[in-house]
């Protein structure tokens, strides 16, 4: 809880501090000290939040309204300076002052790709096909990402803000905003918002008076990970099955119904009603030359604080993760840091004082996406990882072309035999000749990024590939075929916990003596060791 | 018009004409199995696939599906560049690990000359490539009775339900251009089965021979305006009785400049 205007932080509120908290803080103006919050073994408090690491180094423009204001009141947005971004727009400036501000902000696409956004509204709007459309993509589907749908869910307004503002500068009278089924909340936000700012006079017919019109509707997907995709999306709405289609031709020409159409994803939206307001040099000046303003972030993993975050552009990964992140939990080693999603990168620890921005990281052959940063400590094996995330992209993949449907399967198989010990070093070499034919043959961004995990894995990581495949030894102690669970005589003092929490027999021992695993039983899942209280039980 | 090199020789095209197109005219060949004349391109098999430069592009090279991409002036093109033939032959080669029962499968990986797959055969394979034409063109006709279903490595072509397909008028058209023949439907004269829907045939009146569905000649008068009895004869016996009526004309003929 945050008591303004002195910025006071009270962390993990019960019901029975609220009488100290109003007395001192509401009656007195004076914080309630024995309520403040204290680092980890660190006797002294913190006051304000904005002296706390995690708050410190962050900058909120996309998420400046995130618990901050009631999502549900349009009063509480108009308040906080909502809708004075759409009305300078609307009476103040003309459709190409609007597209030249943007441009002049440098923002780039928040989905992942990072085009311009100035120039994507500036193609749209010269385009001399119509109608022309603007859709908000907000079909957040990275696993562990949830910038989108907090802004979705948090300021709903924002981003209806945002559309409104390009659907002036691009001239279209149409709009939809795309989200995923299983964000039964901001879609029932968004849709609340919807019908506040129409009654508002903020969308309809006739905004403010000046004869304008945009109408906007939520277009519900259901769950389909390639409907992030733009084509794909774009045939989503219109009705099709959500499939890619080459996009020789772009679709800010041809998109949805093959009409000229402007999509940008929920937190590039956000980010519009601050540019129009404080201008595009405003926005420019924060962040990096090339990539401007800020950029939110779910750093998620072995990290203390995890959490939404947002901070300038080149703000260093060492920064994110250890002064905002507060470090690795238990101060574990440092293993990785995932960003970019399933399909984007791991950078190891040699690259954590790399500047977070679009072109650095896609130099370090990891990609920005749409913001989720998943770290790891020592503990995380990279060929499980990498498993995992192809699994998903299997699951995920349309199946549409060849190289994502089936190779991305035989990519995930391949790296699954290396993780089961059954690979040999020729595996490795077909997974990265499959990996090229993958990323070059694929129609749409999933299947052209699919093998990154196990490319950027396999990058910094090669040893730990090798050791997999021809030692059969798995580093991190993590594959369950490479690892066997051991009893050391010592610290076993025969207490009987870990036999009865074996599931399949595998320990044998009576009481007070020393018991054994027996290897051919042992399926390695690890509960012995969870109820061990001696530090018995050591994976080799 | 605009003007490119392909493989080395410089070709001339319309301006936005595919790619794919302008090869075949200009007899430079690929494989492309998900293409056909009668539907639009698709991108799905990915063996059309290019590499393109432009001299202006500084050395920068991009792959990209001939049979969607929009010829412009200038493009260069090279079709069997050492990259492209290791894509063509991994995709051939994960196609043979999916369909190792394919004999047109085998076929296509032997032209790039893959005998056996690197990867895992996966066993309960079927012959199915997916490059969904049949739904394509069952589309094209305007009945759309079948689809692809599900979605990656699980995908399939199947009609809704997996139920014999309501809206299927039993015209063959997706036996008829599947590339590995793994549509399959039996005709017994009198009647024929498809996606495990029965239909009657209508029999030509002259000769007896079995001419098409009931239903589809049904839906051709009504959605195509042509009149019902023109499927009461088959196409042979009705160009037997255009020939009777032409030499008859030609006989009036004779006869009238005789007089």
């Amino acid at each position: 809880m945050v008591i303004e205007p002195r910025g006071t932080l009270y962390p993990r509120v019960k019901v029975k501090d609220v009488e100290k908290i109003i007395e001192s803080s509401i009656v007195n103006d004076e914080p309630e000290k024995t309520l403040l919050y204290s680092p980890n073994g660190n006797s002294s408090s913190v006051e304000k939040y904005k002296n706390i690491p995690f708050y410190a180094k962050q900058q909120r423009i996309a998420l400046r309204n995130l618990g901050m204001i009631d999502q549900y009141r349009i009063e509480d947005y108009i308040a906080t300076g909502g809708y004075q971004g759409l009305a300078k727009a609307l009476t103040d400036m003309t459709p190409e002052t609007i597209v030249d501000e943007v441009k002049q902000s440098g923002l780039r696409g928040r989905g992942g790709a990072g085009f311009s956004a100035g120039r994507k509204w500036a193609t749209c709007a010269s385009a001399e096909e119509t109608p022309h459309y603007v859709i908000c993509n907000g079909d957040e589907g990275d696993p562990g990402a949830f910038m989108d749908r907090s802004i979705m869910e948090g300021d709903p307004h924002s981003v209806l803000e945002g559309m409104i503002i390009c659907a002036r500068a691009v001239n279209s009278h149409e709009g939809y905003i795309y989200v995923r089924e299983e964000y039964p909340l901001a879609i029932m936000n968004l849709q609340l918002a919807i019908e506040q700012a129409t009654s508002y006079g903020l969308l309809g017919d006739n905004i403010l008076g000046t004869g304008f019109s945009f109408t906007l509707k939520v277009s519900k997907g259901g769950g389909a990970f390639v409907c992030g995709e733009s084509s794909a999306l774009m045939r989503s709405v219109g009705g099709d099955v959500g499939e890619p289609r080459a996009k020789y031709v772009r679709s800010v020409l041809k998109g949805l119904h093959d009409k000229p159409t402007v999509l940008n994803n929920v937190e590039s939206f956000a980010n519009i009603p601050p540019i129009i307001v404080n201008g595009g040099k405003w926005f420019a000046s924060i962040g990096t030359e090339k990539s401007t303003g800020t950029k939110a972030f779910s750093l998620v993993g072995k990290v203390r604080n995890t959490g939404l975050i947002e901070v300038p552009m080149g703000t260093t990964l060492r920064e994110i993760i250890y002064d905002i992140g507060g470090g690795i939990q238990d101060d574990r080693p440092f293993k990785a840091v995932q960003t970019g999603g399933p399909s984007g990168g791991c950078l190891p620890k040699e690259k954590l004082d790399l500047p977070v921005d679009f072109d650095s990281l896609t130099e370090a052959d990891s990609m920005m996406g749409s913001g989720g940063m998943i770290v790891m400590d020592d503990q995380t094996c990279v060929v499980d990882l990498a498993k995992y995330f192809l699994k998903f992209l299997v699951e995920e993949s349309c199946g549409k072309c060849t190289p994502c449907r089936e190779g991305l399967y035989q990519l995930h198989s391949l790296v699954d035999k290396m993780s089961d010990g059954r690979a040999v070093e020729s595996d490795l070499v077909l997974a990265e000749n499959l990996s090229k034919s993958i990323m070059i043959g694929s129609l749409c961004g999933l299947g052209k990024s699919g093998p990154n995990p196990f490319i950027s894995t396999l990058k910094y990581f090669r040893e730990e590939y090798i050791a997999h495949i021809r030692d059969k030894k798995c580093p991190a102690k993590v594959c369950p075929s490479l690892i066997s669970y051991e009893i050391i005589e010592g610290p076993c003092d025969g207490c009987m916990a870990c036999a009865p929490a074996c599931a399949v027999k595998a320990i044998t021992g009576e009481k007070g003596k020393l018991h054994v695993i027996d290897q051919n039983i042992c399926d390695r899942c690890g509960a012995c060791k969870a109820i061990c209280t001696r530090q018995a039980i050591e994976i080799h | 018009m605009v003007r490119l090199t392909i493989n080395g020789r410089v070709v001339q095209a319309e301006k936005g004409e595919m790619l794919l197109v302008v090869m075949n005219r200009e007899k430079i060949s690929v494989p492309a199995i998900c293409n056909h004349g009668a539907v639009e391109a698709f991108g799905a098999c990915r063996l059309c696939t290019v590499e393109i430069t432009k001299n202006d592009w500084n050395g920068w090279k991009n792959y990209v599906t001939s049979c969607l991409y929009p010829v412009e002036d200038g493009l260069i093109v090279s079709t069997h560049s050492e990259t492209v033939i290791n894509l063509r032959k991994t995709l051939l080669d994960l196609h043979l690990a999916r369909h190792p029962h394919s004999e047109h499968v085998r076929q296509w990986a032997m032209e790039y000359g893959i005998t056996q797959t690197s990867f895992e055969e996966i066993p309960d394979g079927d012959d199915c490539i997916l490059c969904a034409l049949c739904t394509r063109i069952c589309d094209r006709m305007g009945f759309a009775a079948i689809s692809t279903v599900g979605r990656g490595h699980g995908k399939e072509v199947a009609p809704p339900l997996n139920e014999p397909p309501p809206d299927c008028t039993g015209c063959l058209a997706c036996a008829q251009c599947c590339p590995t023949e793994f549509i399959t439907f039996s005709d017994s004269g009198t009647s024929r089965e498809i996606w495990g829907k029965q239909f009657e045939m209508i029999t030509c009146k002259e000769c007896s021979k079995p001419i098409l569905t009931k239903d589809f000649a049904e839906t051709l008068s009504k959605t195509r305006n042509i009149p019902a009895d023109y499927f009461e004869v088959c196409d042979e016996c009705h160009r037997k009785a255009t020939a009777l009526t032409m030499g008859k004309i030609s006989q009036w003929q004779r006869e009238d400049t005789a007089s």
